[in-house]
């Protein structure tokens, strides 16, 4: 297969791992700052999508758009919630650095 | 090299500097907006391949709600960002380590794997008609259950993010209907026998 082909479903695939692996890396990276943090998941949550729209487009079966949509939806539930406990945490410790929530340590 | 591959290229080496930038950028509201372009491209690429509908709620919702909610709490807060990157560096090799390791699983995975339908032509998507339609049928008959499930989960969200963030203010006066309720005449109307007073001629 030439390198610059026209995009298959594994162009999408790969495009979809690339972005994983970076929000991966970008996990252990920013592994004190909670925000990025955050966004990393939410980039995690694109990669996964991306798949599931690639697939859903290339198997012309539209449950992955469903699938999709809940995804998104649980997404959007789940950084809201996040960043109700980030403003907590802030406002409670003053600090959003992940070594500074050791409170549950004993 | 037709034009659609091109943009599909282009946008997808927009994706991944944007992804990059997130990772890397040094502030945070920086790394805001490179989300915002990430999660726009993406939606380019939904859009090509035929999911319209969700390439729009990708926008409106994420790059329109959700992102704006991410700005409006990085801005509030007031956290020396300098700080929390300090040791930035001495993470790097463990990320790269760890980020490789996961890029080169997924793609033996994708090589090596029984990937058939990876090498064959499109189905096409949704037969005729609209996506947005084709959606809302499948989401109102054999996905109703879990569309109402989703529902549940935003009220949730609502709610535990309301009663996670409120705070009570001293200076606002309430009203407590329990109280109210519970009231009795003899708690507000004191009845005293005082002796009558004669007038004076």
């Amino acid at each position: 297969m030439p390198l610059l082909s026209a995009p298959t479903l594994s162009h999408y695939l790969v495009l979809g791992a690339i972005l994983f692996a970076i929000s991966i890396a970008g996990i252990f990276l920013n592994r004190k700052n909670v925000i990025i943090l955050l966004m990393a998941i939410e980039l995690m949550l694109l990669s996964v999508n991306m798949n599931f729209i690639a697939f859903s487009s290339r198997l012309g079966d539209m449950s992955g758009q469903v699938f999709v949509f809940f995804i998104l939806t649980v997404a959007a539930a789940e950084s809201a919630i996040g960043l109700a406990i980030l403003v907590l945490l802030f406002r409670n410790v003053g600090s959003i650095d992940v070594e500074d929530l050791d409170r549950l340590k004993g | 090299m037709t034009f659609g591959t091109a943009l599909f290229y282009l946008f997808a080496a927009i994706l991944v500097f944007a992804a990059l930038r997130v990772v890397t950028a040094r502030n945070p509201v920086h790394a805001v907006l490179w989300l915002v372009l990430a999660f726009f491209t993406a939606a380019e690429h939904w859009l090509m391949l035929g999911a319209e509908f969700l390439a729009i709620v990708l926008v409106l919702v994420y790059v329109g709600a959700v992102m704006v909610l991410f700005l409006f709490v990085v801005m509030m807060l007031d956290v020396n960002f300098d700080s929390l990157r300090k040791e930035f560096r001495s993470y790097v090799p463990l990320a790269a380590t760890v980020g490789a390791l996961v890029l080169v699983e997924m793609a033996l995975t994708l090589i090596g794997g029984r990937l058939d339908i990876a090498a064959s032509p499109a189905g096409g998507g949704a037969a005729g008609g609209s996506n947005t339609r084709a959606l809302g049928m499948l989401v109102y008959t054999d996905f109703v259950y879990p569309f109402e499930i989703a529902a549940v989960i935003l009220l949730v969200a609502i709610v535990a993010a309301i009663a996670l963030t409120h705070r009570k203010r001293r200076e606002t006066k309430y009203q407590d209907p329990a109280e109210q309720v519970k009231v009795r005449p003899r708690d507000r109307l004191r009845v005293l026998s005082l002796p009558s007073e004669k007038r004076e001629p």
